[in-house]
């Protein structure tokens, strides 16, 4: 299990986990457009999903493709942050989870276009487009939902809140971390933190939402120690390919 | 302001305005009429309709305009408005013979 | 079909003598192809109908999102998942045409949406069903989106101005619809036994409701005969159904499965193929609201409304709150 293949196993499995959770809106969206626009994000990020995963299998050696991957891993083995997992809840719930992650998942992406290695260059390349038009969605939300109505405000601030604990594990460098760090891979992962700090800031100012004190604490996603959540988004995303393994669909 | 917790769901008072959609598909060409959308403003307008309008490569520039804004010429003034050009056939170059043997005319 | 049983509030197609000279002259203007744009003059009971059919129609691709996001979570691979999530944004977006062609008749689209809430619009019967099995997605694509297909291609030439526009856009990408769904049938069809079985009962339960779904027999369609003259139909019921069928028989050979109905058998004479008995009072159950899902996917569509209400409201407060800004900094 070399680190680069963990850390590709990461970038992969918050896409996918983040897209699945977001096709759920699809046809329970709060307007039609809406509707299609969170559709559209989430098939962005499952087409990441599918170029970092199947490169990670590439990178492994063993003959796993992207859906042996998807299907094939159970929780533990999953590489996804812990505020992926956190539940859709209702739509600002799903907005704001998705704006904090979309500022930090562009930061990371520009950083990711400098990497040493070509093919995550050129992923990084093609994904920084979309996650560009991604922030500027779910931050214009943001604002609208955080300086809408007296409901809507409430319902933001409660989201960010709630969140608010998941929303550091991303800085935190662990073994892999440094030593793709190290190969020039990747960014340091704490570099991105006074960015996405600056950032979410001036966004929450002009939502009219407080940011909340202090940073996070919750983690374990990159090692395997994942919430309760997790089993439960897995389960049903993996049951026909468990049920017939070795089928061709 | 009113108290906000335990609320049942509101209905929604007023529709978003609907925008009209204009998309450039191809550097040169002029923008076409593609449909039209609800959306809160104009930011929100023009994002959906990127989304939903330029899924198949079909845009290098969108244009969005408030429905209200769009000023129709009325079905009832068609004769007024376009009869007249019938009768003003010399606009066209064909209308002119060209005699034998002249060139570039 | 996706707009069924429309009804058009005449009491018989009024012959070019019988009408009015307004109505005279514009009746001529339809039989001689001349579309009818938004502001003109149009019969009222003509303006009554397409709002009638076109809001319906759009309901249907609203509503039909339904059954086929039902197994997004659960697609088998990730390239399926993506396939149908795209497929599933179009038929959002068949929606949305749909429901701008409407609104050039006066009407506003949370108005019509409002009638299918409250459950007095209908919205096509197909929808009524559940997708049970992933090959159920393949046969929707298929069999669903084939028989759209069929009915849709000629309302493109409609009279209607925005209704023929919406459905040139429609038809464009309704055939990477069908495409898709028999492409899984095909996989299906390739693979294991139980895979095979899979696709054997998807079509078993979906061809009926397939072929019901263009329509009541001729005889028994009082209102095509006033919508044939208005050209907002084109074809009548038995016509695009003996079609779907004539075409989808040869594809259901191709895939090595049991033809659903033992009376289906190519008729010489006819130069079609026969079919056998189709169950109308399920169907007319179905329209009325009795079919197997009308309840929950009424339901759903009313969640999604009532949930999203705070969501739509905070745009809307925001909005207006930009505006008045806006004005303050021109003052």
């Amino acid at each position: 299990m070399t680190a680069k293949f963990e850390y590709l196993l990461r970038l992969g499995d918050n896409c996918l986990v983040l897209s699945q959770q977001l096709s759920a809106w699809c046809g329970h969206g709060p307007a039609l457009e809406e509707d299609l626009a969170l559709t559209n994000t989430a098939l962005d990020l499952l087409g990441q999903a599918r170029l970092w995963l199947s490169y990670a299998g590439e990178v492994e050696g063993e003959g796993r493709d992207e859906d042996a991957l998807a299907y094939h891993r159970d929780a533990h083995q999953f590489r996804n942050l812990l505020i992926l997992e956190q539940p859709n809840g209702h739509y600002g719930n799903t907005i704001a989870r998705q704006f904090l992650f979309d500022v930090w998942h562009q930061q990371l992406l520009s950083g990711l276009c400098q990497s040493s290695d070509s093919r995550i260059a050129d992923i990084a390349q093609k994904s920084v487009k979309e996650s560009r038009y991604h922030v500027e969605r779910s931050a214009g939300l943001m604002v609208a939902l955080g300086d809408g109505t007296a409901l809507s405000h409430e319902r933001m601030q409660g989201a960010i809140d709630k969140l608010w604990p998941y929303a550091h594990e991303w800085f935190e460098s662990d073994a892999v971390d440094a030593q793709c760090a190290q190969e020039g891979l990747c960014p340091v992962a704490s570099s991105l933190a006074d960015p996405w700090r600056g950032s979410v800031k001036a966004v929450l100012a002009r939502a009219a939402l407080a940011m909340p004190e202090g940073a996070g604490h919750q983690k374990g996603g990159k090692r395997g120690l994942h919430t309760e959540h997790l089993s439960h988004l897995l389960a049903p995303m993996q049951v026909l390919q468990r049920n017939q393994p070795g089928a061709q669909w | 302001m009113t108290e906000v917790t335990a609320e049942p769901a509101q209905r929604t008072e007023r529709e978003w305005p609907m925008w009209e959609v204009f998309i450039r598909s191809q550097h040169g060409l002029a923008h076409k009429h593609a449909g039209s959308l609800h959306a809160a403003d104009s930011l929100s307008a023009m994002q959906h309709a990127r989304d939903v309008y330029t899924r198949r490569n079909e845009g290098v520039s969108i244009w969005v305009v408030r429905a209200s804004d769009v000023v129709a010429s009325s079905p009832d003034d068609k004769a007024a408005l376009f009869d007249p050009a019938q009768s003003k056939v010399f606009r066209h170059p064909t209308f002119f013979p060209t005699p034998d043997g002249v060139k570039h005319i | 079909m996706y707009a069924q049983l429309v009804e058009t509030g005449t009491k018989g197609v009024k012959t070019l003598e019988q009408m009015s000279p307004q109505e005279r002259a514009w009746q001529e203007k339809v039989n001689a192809g001349v579309k009818v744009e938004p502001k003109d003059w149009m019969p009222d009971a003509y303006r009554k109908t397409l709002v009638r059919q076109i809001s319906q129609h759009a309901h249907s691709e609203y509503v039909g999102m339904l059954p086929e996001a039902n197994w997004i979570a659960r697609a088998p691979t990730l390239k399926r998942k993506a396939i149908l999530m795209a497929k599933v944004q179009d038929e959002a977006g068949h929606g949305l045409y749909l429901y701008s062609a409407v609104e050039t008749l006066g009407v506003t689209r949370d108005t019509v949406y409002a009638d299918l809430l409250s459950g007095k619009a209908k919205y096509s019967s197909i929808f009524n069903y559940p997708t049970l099995t992933w090959a159920d997605i393949g046969a929707v694509g298929w069999l669903v989106d084939g028989s759209a297909i069929v009915n849709q291609v000629p309302i493109c030439r409609c009279s209607y101005g925005p209704y023929a526009r919406a459905m040139v856009r429609v038809c464009k990408e309704e055939s990477f619809h069908q495409r898709q769904g028999f492409d899984i049938m095909v996989a299906l069809c390739n693979g294991t036994a139980e895979q095979k079985a899979m696709a054997q009962d998807a079509l078993n339960r979906w061809w009926w409701p397939s072929i019901a779904m263009h329509g009541p027999a001729d005889e028994a369609s009082v209102n095509s005969a006033q919508s044939m003259a208005w050209k907002i139909k084109l074809n009548s019921n038995d016509e695009l159904r003996q079609k779907f069928i004539d075409q989808t028989v040869p594809q259901i050979r191709f895939l090595g499965l049991e033809l659903p109905d033992p009376d289906l058998k190519w008729n010489e004479a006819r130069g079609h193929y026969d079919y056998g008995q189709i169950d109308w009072v399920d169907f007319f159950n179905v329209v009325k609201g009795k079919g197997p899902c009308n309840e929950e996917r009424l339901a759903a569509r009313n969640k999604a409304w009532d949930d999203g209400a705070w969501f739509r409201d905070a745009l809307t407060a925001h909005a207006d709150r930009q505006d008045a800004e806006l004005l303050k900094q021109a003052a």
